[in-house]
């Protein structure tokens, strides 16, 4: 978790990825942020994010994102 | 002969007055609605006393907005797009720029513009569109009105932190609308997804060829782009068959490997520009829609929207570059070397555009106006322009003309065109802040900046986002104790653009 919230933090140094929970509701994520996000958390914990989850609801917090990478993980 | 580009909508409202004009999720207008819509508007502003000055469309991304860009023309005057989501400072930048007598909004944006400081009266969309039609003045207006005078002003990036208000004309826009149309095949039955923002020329593309053909245009969700299966559906539910997209938006569904879950149904022509297509991406769009056609498209704000295209037809090696081809019809390209003589063949030069397409300049800039808008150097005979792009290009050996690179600090970023001294100048505004650099990291496309200041990285980041628009801000910002410099004291990019390849390496 600790890992993920630092590459958050690198896109938006001023958000506070451990409480919020609306990072594509109210616009704080964009699309580049995804292309990002996806690539780096390709790297870092070497999973592949398949299409089908990159869905809103495993975007919205860091949270709901880190469980989908820890359940990605888990099928490999 | 056509004069004005309201023509195209005259014509097409008396074929197909219902047929849906321009949609987004919530709602859609035909073009009778359209059509008396603007006319309202237009009336409503002639009442006001608007005329011949700059009318401010301050409204969110929808199909209203659209409309009420016909009804400031309409009313013998231009409008100026604003967004909801543009920065309160650049949008009073912009308003100090302009000084508008009349700024259109809707509900939401109404609150937004209390917060300026400016003169202008506030006109409701909701209210303009139940103004009785003039019928008579509107005519007058139709007869005064030349092929000559502006229909827009779109801001772009300045070097000086003051974006440029670009003025186009009807002419300009006619000439461009009948080419790009006759290259990309467009007819009644093109539908349309936009991506592009309003405020920008780029929705060009989609906005006039719909009333000049009575074609749609659905207006795509911009949280769409983050979600590639959730396009794809949206292009197939509306049975959407032409996309004229930045290239960062068709890579976005095609790396994420979207077509193995769905694929694009309907999807017959794609346009894409602003940006180099990585040929890996391209293939995997090609081997998907193997029948469709594909087009790169080149061109400056300044030149009213496309200025070159190309279409992809043969095969591309994955170090290749897609051209960008050859000019339209009716614009021609110079390429002129530092000597502003003619490049000569396979030697770099200046990419100049000369022809109809170019536009009247930026608003009250007649300086800046007069640096890139020039005689052309190779006529000494008579008056006659032509704008240098500052980009420079060259033509490979198969006689298409390829984009080579920038002359200067300006970047593409996801479709964007972003003077990296815009981001510095305001960087440097805040207090405590000693000196900041901003390099374009092509590679990972990381709008990268080094600053040194009395400044957290998070103050920075906020005062950031206040000024400038979203696609501005820098991707990764580091604080250095000192900024290295060159030996004439200039900021040293070479040096910095370095340290950040190296410190990628060392993740």
């Amino acid at each position: 978790m600790e890992q993920l919230l630092e590459i958050l933090e690198e896109l938006h140094s001023d958000v506070d990825f451990e409480t919020c929970d609306t990072l594509i509701d109210d616009k704080i994520l964009d699309s580049f942020d995804i292309v990002t996000l996806i690539s780096e958390i390709n790297s870092e914990f070497d999973v592949a994010i398949p299409a089908e989850e990159i869905v809103p609801e495993n975007f919205n917090s860091a949270k709901a994102l880190w469980a989908l990478i820890e359940k990605l993980e888990d099928e490999e | 002969m056509q004069r004005n580009v309201l023509e195209y909508l005259e014509a097409t409202v008396q074929r197909v007055p219902d047929k849906v004009a321009y949609a987004n999720e919530a709602y859609g207008i035909a073009f009778g609605e359209v059509y008396e819509h603007a006319r309202r508007i237009g009336s409503c502003l002639h009442a006001h006393g608007f005329y011949k000055e700059p009318v401010v469309v301050f409204m969110s991304k929808q199909p209203k907005t659209i409309v009420a860009f016909f009804g400031v023309v309409y009313g013998g005057n231009y409008y100026v797009p604003l967004d909801d989501e543009m920065p309160a400072f650049r949008i009073e930048l912009i308003l100090n720029k302009l000084m508008p007598r009349a700024i259109i909004c809707d509900d939401v944006t109404k609150k937004m513009v209390e917060q300026y400081d400016t003169d202008a009266q506030i006109l409701l969309y909701d209210e303009m569109v139940k103004a009785p039609i003039a019928e008579e003045a509107l005519q007058v207006i139709r007869d005064e009105q030349l092929d000559t005078d502006p229909i827009y002003i779109v801001f772009t990036s300045g070097s000086t932190g003051v974006p440029k208000g670009v003025v186009a004309c009807h002419r300009s826009v006619l000439d461009y609308i009948e080419q790009l149309s006759d290259v990309l095949g467009f007819s009644e039955d093109t539908v349309f997804a936009n991506q592009t923002p309003l405020y920008f020329d780029a929705c060009l593309k989609e906005l006039y060829p719909t009333i000049k053909f009575g074609a749609t245009t659905y207006l795509v969700p911009k949280s769409l782009f983050m979600f590639p299966i959730k396009l794809v559906e949206f292009l197939n539910e509306h049975k959407v068959n032409t996309i004229c997209w930045v290239v960062s938006a068709l890579t976005m569904i095609s790396a994420f490997k979207a077509f193995d879950k769905v694929v694009p149904e309907y999807l017959h022509t794609i346009a894409f520009g602003s940006e180099v297509f990585p040929i890996k991406q391209f293939k995997i769009w090609r081997e998907v829609l193997p029948e469709a056609k594909f087009f790169n498209l080149y061109g400056p704000t300044e030149a009213t929207g496309m200025s070159c295209y190309y279409p992809v037809e043969r095969e591309f090696a994955l170090d290749e570059v897609i051209p960008i081809g050859a000019p339209f019809k009716n614009t021609q390209i110079l390429l002129l070397d530092e000597q502003n003589k003619e490049a000569k063949k396979g030697e770099v030069g200046e990419i100049c555009i000369r022809g109809t397409s170019l536009t009247m300049g930026y608003y009250k800039d007649v300086e800046r106006t007069n640096e890139v808008f020039v005689q052309n150097p190779l006529n000494d005979r008579y008056n006659e322009l032509i704008y240098r792009t500052g980009d420079l290009g060259k033509y490979n050996e198969h006689g298409e003309l390829v984009f080579v690179s920038r002359k200067d600090y300006q970047i593409k970023h996801m479709g964007h065109r972003i003077e990296l001294g815009e981001i510095e100048v305001n960087v440097n505004m805040l207090e405590g802040i000693k000196s900041s650099c901003c390099i374009y990291d092509k590679d990972s496309g990381k709008i990268v900046l080094y600053y040194v200041g009395e400044v957290t990285k998070k103050e920075l980041t906020s005062y950031l986002k206040e000024r400038l628009p979203r696609y501005m801000i820098p991707n990764y910002i580091e604080q250095l104790e000192r900024m290295p410099l060159t030996s004439n004291g200039k900021l040293d990019r070479v040096t910095l653009k370095q340290k950040f390849i190296d410190s990628k390496k060392e993740k």
